[in-house]
């Protein structure tokens, strides 16, 4: 009995050993292990067998049966192994084929500007406001203290609304001959206004932006007639030109590179006083005006060899527009000799197209797909 | 304003400055440069006087002379040179382009051949050179220059005539048109430059020997002229001089005159209007020439037109003129526009014989006014609209009274008129200008003297008053621009402290942390949700055409149609303000998809606009800020888009079909419900509608950003999922069509109780065995309890507490 077990068991082995696949060995398992197999009956057996050999048959017996086990377990994994190798490499795909499409939304490059300078200047402690797009002749104009007779205001330079049967008549009747036809209504030609809206119901000290959308009646590649401005507002009891000096440093190296510089030019702007417009030093030469980066060292295009970009304009609060805060609040809490301040503006397609190189304001309205997801 | 560099030279020395040292200095001190070019021939040393020893007809062309000119020791022997003028002769004087000139065109002269005669430079008319339009033949510098003559043959043309120069275009601001005279630039570049401003050509130390004339200095001669008269009759004209010339001999300017103008961008005409120019281009104070004796009646009356009256003006039109606006009449009626346009009827002509010459100041505004209305920014129109000091006519008028009788053979009769009342004026106060406020407002501290002698190097008079105060007096021709402490302290700033400011940082002194609000951050949130979903932002035009409204297929009444008009379009295509964002939508997609986009998937936040009272400022017309989105797709997907945005926002929103909106799928559309008011639209937009944007189909929602982002919670409370398995189970139940989705989650939702965590419909199904207007929702239900597992006897209780509301209350019968 006891040789058949070993008979069985290596007969077992050798079978095992020389299964080739995972289902043959499920099928020995089967053969050898399974209810109707040698083995196992032998085992069953045992209790017939005389009491002195049920120890020995039995032991051995139980061993070969485990000892087979153990041997179909150990070959299946091995060959499961190597079976899953082989349906792996049979599975390769070219994965350099494109992936499932998947859409890629973006926001537009306006936006994206509009963002990046909005998160610097609340960085430099500055809140964000907003304000109306159709404005009135006084919050555009007559508050920031633009003379009656100042260019700005020529149907040339500026949108009005017609007059409308729908809304009241304006309080201020105005000349029929004014640019306004009397309507006094326009469209913004800057966020400015909201500097007037933002003194009038809010006490100094006043750190404010003001992102949008604004309109002037001019059209070519560096003019559309909506575009998109930031303008900024600084006024408490000592702010003062070094000030913003200090500021717009701070943000043209933020937006343009550590190394920039700045400087201030002398300029006039109604609404402040002293004026300065504001160049960036050119971040395409360093400054120098010339590309020395670029075979032959040509004079740089995009600073015209001057070695300075304009991105904005400002200065310090005219104290005739604090003055006009005043009236309209009917108090002093601007009064120009406590409180003073600075004001700028810049054009946020201004400094999209400098950053990336847009060469036509006019493609960023024009809302081409395979132009705005460049930037997505 | 183009100032010719060496024009400029003779105001104020420019020795060690070249044009670009001028341009950058003066860039950096508040007077822009708008361009730098050159005026003329562009090799000027190349183009020297000639003398035409002989001149014989070209013997192959009709046309065409040859001939020899001396052009002594720039040429070995005698050029020859063939030349087409008729007016070329032996014996005249020439200005001759030697070879390798290159013309005011670009063009170079080079050694040819000319029908087979060699030809060695060029003989040079008035025109080529760039100076004036007289092209008719060669210049011939006798009859242009005294003593040609006596000029050896060889000399640079530019010794006996200037007739090339650098010219600086400035770009003035409005509050400087002192700045548009060069003698206001010389001064702003002896004061940026630390150069020597000579004296004003009008004032007897720069008068040519010292003795001439002063301005402001009473006229020996009086204040009349016998036959004259001038009656002003409105403030608006604060003051009006006029004096007379006899023997004026009217005809061409003299070459020089003739090539400064031509550098600084103005045409010669003839000897007495060309005076009138060069005065006011050296000045900025316009002036008026009248022929003296076709002034009806020798009386000129200034004062206000009344409404509807008519003048003719230069330009040959009739104009009709408003109340207030400004002319002068003789005895005739009105004769000039006054400060805008001269009038026909008493213009100087070849003939003219007697100039009175008008020099005036006028209100800045009313003639901005006028000039605007008639679309007539003269030279004259832009100085005076910008309001000039009544100081000013004493300039011109004795400048333009030295060249009258130095270049017109004119002869003055009589004194000078000079009415007006700026001189009963009171001469304005000094300005009081104290240290600290300079330290204050500029961050640095500029030392008095410092102060002082920026100022006085701009023409102001600086007094010192003790204790860190000056007095300072405004000269005349700042005295619009320069009327607080504020200005001078900008004139300080621009001149001496701006270029090397240290810049330093303020300090926030709000005690609040400076942040978007929750508006502006859920604004930013919606647009993200939108770019996650796939979507591209676009910005369209706030500006469309008043026949949009008719596209979107809006009645005239619909409110949506009432569009904000532009009193001033550019053009019918951006003559209104967009109604609805849609349109813009609407014209992007078809823009790229007649460019070949395939699947056009976009939104955009922004302004829209409608002519009614807006509730928050009742006298402006209504506008909001709206967030809309288009795809190529159904409604669903549009709905699918908005659950993502207001989802993200964490506002909860209802939908409430509709078929009253002109532009949207009557039977797949929807208003858009958050709490009691409908915040927007959604749907598919009408085919009708589709069809004229070229577009198969689109699907939109359109939310107003103004009512949504306000329900935007703050924040979201925490809600405890708990460690204890939801249930789930589904339930499709049919109901009659007019049961809409969301009525039956109402009643599942409600029936289900506190456990319910999500009950939605996730199919709906009709056709076989749903009978005929019916249909079979499928809802998938999950409930759950924080502090336990729930219990098959629970979830039972609640599913047929479901089963039971949906068949009393929505007569839905389970399927299945």
């Amino acid at each position: 009995m006891l040789d058949r077990i070993d008979e069985l068991r290596t007969a077992g082995e050798a079978d095992v050993a020389s299964a080739t696949t995972t289902e043959e060995l499920e099928a020995l398992r089967v053969r050898l292990l399974g209810r109707k197999a040698e083995l196992p009956n032998l085992l069953r057996g045992v209790s017939d067998l005389p009491p002195q050999e049920r120890g020995a048959v039995g032991k051995a017996a139980n061993q070969a049966r485990q000892a087979l086990q153990a041997l179909i377990d150990e070959r299946i994994a091995t060959l499961a192994d190597a079976e899953l190798d082989a349906r792996l490499v049979a599975d390769r795909v070219d994965v350099t084929l494109p992936g499932r499409p998947e859409p890629v939304g973006g926001l537009h490059l306006i936006t994206r500007v509009r963002r990046e300078i909005e998160d610097v200047f609340l960085g430099l402690g500055f809140d964000v406001v907003e304000g109306p797009e159709t404005e009135t002749v006084h919050y555009n104009f007559d508050a920031l203290n633009h003379a009656s007779n100042h260019p700005a205001r020529d149907r040339a330079d500026t949108f009005y609304l017609a007059p409308s049967t729908r809304l009241p008549a304006v309080e201020r009747p105005g000349d029929p001959d004014a640019e306004d036809g009397g309507s006094a209504r326009l469209l913004r030609t800057h966020t400015s206004p909201m500097q007037i809206r933002t003194m009038e119901r809010q006490d100094p000290p006043v750190a404010v932006i003001v992102p949008g959308r604004v309109y002037r009646p001019d059209s070519d590649a560096t003019h559309t007639p909506q575009f998109h401005q930031v303008e900024g507002l600084w006024v408490d009891v000592d702010i003062t030109l070094a000030d913003l000096k200090g500021v717009l440093l701070s943000f043209a190296r933020a937006i343009f590179g550590d190394e920039r510089e700045i400087r201030l030019r002398p300029h006039f702007f109604p609404f402040t006083e002293p004026s300065v417009e504001v160049d960036v030093s050119c971040f395409a030469c360093g400054g120098s005006g010339i590309r020395a980066d670029q075979p032959g060292h040509p004079r740089c295009g995009l600073c015209k060899g001057t070695g300075w970009i304009e991105i904005l304009g400002s200065g310090l609060v005219d104290p005739n527009v604090l003055r006009a805060v005043n009236e309209t609040r009917g108090d002093d809490a601007y009064d120009p000799e406590r409180v003073q301040g600075f004001a700028f503006g810049m054009g946020i397609e201004r400094i999209a197209m400098l950053r990336h190189g847009v060469p036509d304001l006019r493609l960023l309205y024009e809302n081409d797909l395979r132009v705005l997801e460049q930037w997505a | 304003m183009k100032v010719p560099f060496h024009w400029l030279g003779e105001h104020v020395d420019l020795a060690g400055l070249d044009p670009a040292e001028v341009a950058r200095l003066l860039n950096l001190t508040g007077t822009e440069l708008d361009r730098l070019h050159h005026h003329g021939v562009q090799t000027p040393d190349s183009v020297v006087v000639g003398r035409v020893l002989t001149c014989e007809k070209h013997p192959d062309a009709d046309r065409l002379n040859v001939t020899t000119v001396d052009v002594g020791p720039r040429a070995e022997a005698p050029l020859q040179i063939v030349c087409g003028a008729p007016n070329v002769a032996a014996g005249q004087v020439v200005p001759v382009a030697l070879v390798g000139t290159v013309m005011p065109d670009g063009l170079k002269i080079k050694k040819a051949k000319l029908r087979g005669q060699r030809s060695e430079g060029m003989i040079c008319s008035a025109r080529e050179l760039g100076l004036g339009d007289d092209h008719a033949g060669i210049l011939s510098l006798a009859e242009a220059l005294p003593d040609a003559a006596a000029i050896a043959p060889g000399t640079p043309l530019s010794d006996v005539l200037p007739h090339a120069d650098d010219v600086l275009e400035f770009e003035i601001t409005p509050n400087r048109p002192d700045c548009l005279g060069i003698y206001g630039i010389a001064r702003e570049v002896s004061a940026a430059a630390g150069a020597t401003l000579r004296p004003a050509p009008w004032t007897r130390a720069g008068s040519p020997d010292g003795a001439g004339e002063e301005a402001g200095d009473p006229d020996p001669a009086g204040g009349t002229i016998e036959g004259f008269s001038v009656d002003v009759r409105t403030d608006r004209c604060p003051r009006f001089t006029a004096r007379l010339f006899a023997d004026v001999v009217v005809g061409p300017s003299p070459l020089w005159l003739q090539a400064r103008l031509a550098a600084a961008g103005q045409r010669a005409i003839n000897n007495v209007v060309d005076v009138t120019n060069y005065v006011m281009l050296v000045t900025g104070q316009p002036l008026h020439a009248f022929d003296a004796d076709r002034i009806a009646g020798g009386t000129l009356v200034v004062r206000e037109a009344a409404d509807g009256e008519t003048i003719d003006t230069l330009d040959d039109q009739t104009r009709a003129l408003r109340a207030g606006e400004l002319v002068i009449d003789d005895a005739d009626g009105p004769t000039s526009l006054a400060a805008v346009m001269g009038g026909a009827r008493s213009e100087v002509h070849d003939g003219t014989t007697r100039v009175l010459l008008e020099v005036a100041a006028w209100d800045g505004p009313t003639v901005h006014r006028t000039a605007q209305r008639l679309g007539l920014f003269s030279e004259a129109a832009t100085r005076f609209a910008k309001g000039l000091a009544p100081e000013q006519a004493a300039w011109a008028q004795v400048l333009a009274t030295r060249l009258l009788v130095e270049l017109a053979g004119a002869r003055r009769v009589g004194g000078t008129i000079d009415e007006g009342r700026w001189r009963t004026a009171a001469a304005p106060d000094p300005i009081v200008l104290r240290d600290e406020r300079v330290t204050e407002l500029l961050g640095t501290a500029v030392p008095g003297e410092r102060q002082a002698a920026l100022l006085t190097s701009l023409g102001f008079a600086v007094e010192e008053a003790g204790e860190g105060r000056r007095h300072v007096r405004v000269p005349p021709e700042r005295r619009a621009d320069v009327t607080r402490e504020i200005d001078l302290i900008e004139e300080i700033a621009r001149i001496g402290v701006v270029a090397d400011l240290e810049p330093t940082l303020p300090t926030r002194r709000r005690l609040t942390a400076a942040r978007l609000t929750p508006a502006q951050r859920a604004r930013r949130r919606a647009e993200d949700a939108l770019v996650g979903r796939g979507l591209q932002e676009v910005a369209g035009w706030s500006f469309t055409d008043a026949g949009a409204a008719g596209r979107l297929g809006l009645a005239e009444d619909d409110p949506r149609a009432a569009a904000v008009r532009l009193a001033n379009p550019l053009s019918e295509d951006q003559a209104v303000l967009r109604p609805t964002i849609l349109v813009s939508l609407l014209d992007v997609a078809r823009h790229n998809r007649s460019r070949g986009v395939q699947d056009v998937r976009i939104f955009e936040t922004g302004t829209v606009f409608r002519d009614q009272p807006d509730p928050r400022r009742p006298d402006m017309p209504f506008e909001h800020l709206a967030l809309a989105a288009l795809v190529q797709d159904d409604v669903f997907a549009a709905k699918g888009l908005l659950e993502a945005v207001l989802g993200a926002l964490h506002v909860p929103f209802g939908v409430e079909a509709t078929d009253q909106i002109a532009f949207l799928h009557p039977g797949r559309a929807a208003a858009v419900r958050v709490g009691d008011a409908t915040v927007g639209l959604l749907g598919e937009v009408h085919p009708r509608v589709t069809d004229r944007w070229d577009l198969p189909r689109a699907a939109v929602f359109m939310i107003d950003l103004d009512q949504v982002l306000p329900a935007v919670p703050d924040d979201v409370p925490f809600h405890d999922v708990g460690p204890f398995p939801d249930a789930r189970f589904d339930l499709a139940v049919v109901v009659a069509d007019a049961v809409t989705a969301a009525r039956v989650v109402d009643v599942a939702r409600a029936a289900a109780g506190p456990l319910a965590e999500e009950v939605a419909v996730f199919d709906a199904y009709r056709g076989t065995g749903i009978e005929d207007g019916h249909v079979s929702l499928a809802l998938r239900v999950r409930l759950r309890a924080a502090d336990r597992t729930l219990t098959d006897e629970e979830i039972g209780g609640v599913r047929a507490a479901i089963v039971a509301a949906l068949e009393t209350e929505v007569g839905g019968t389970l399927r299945g």
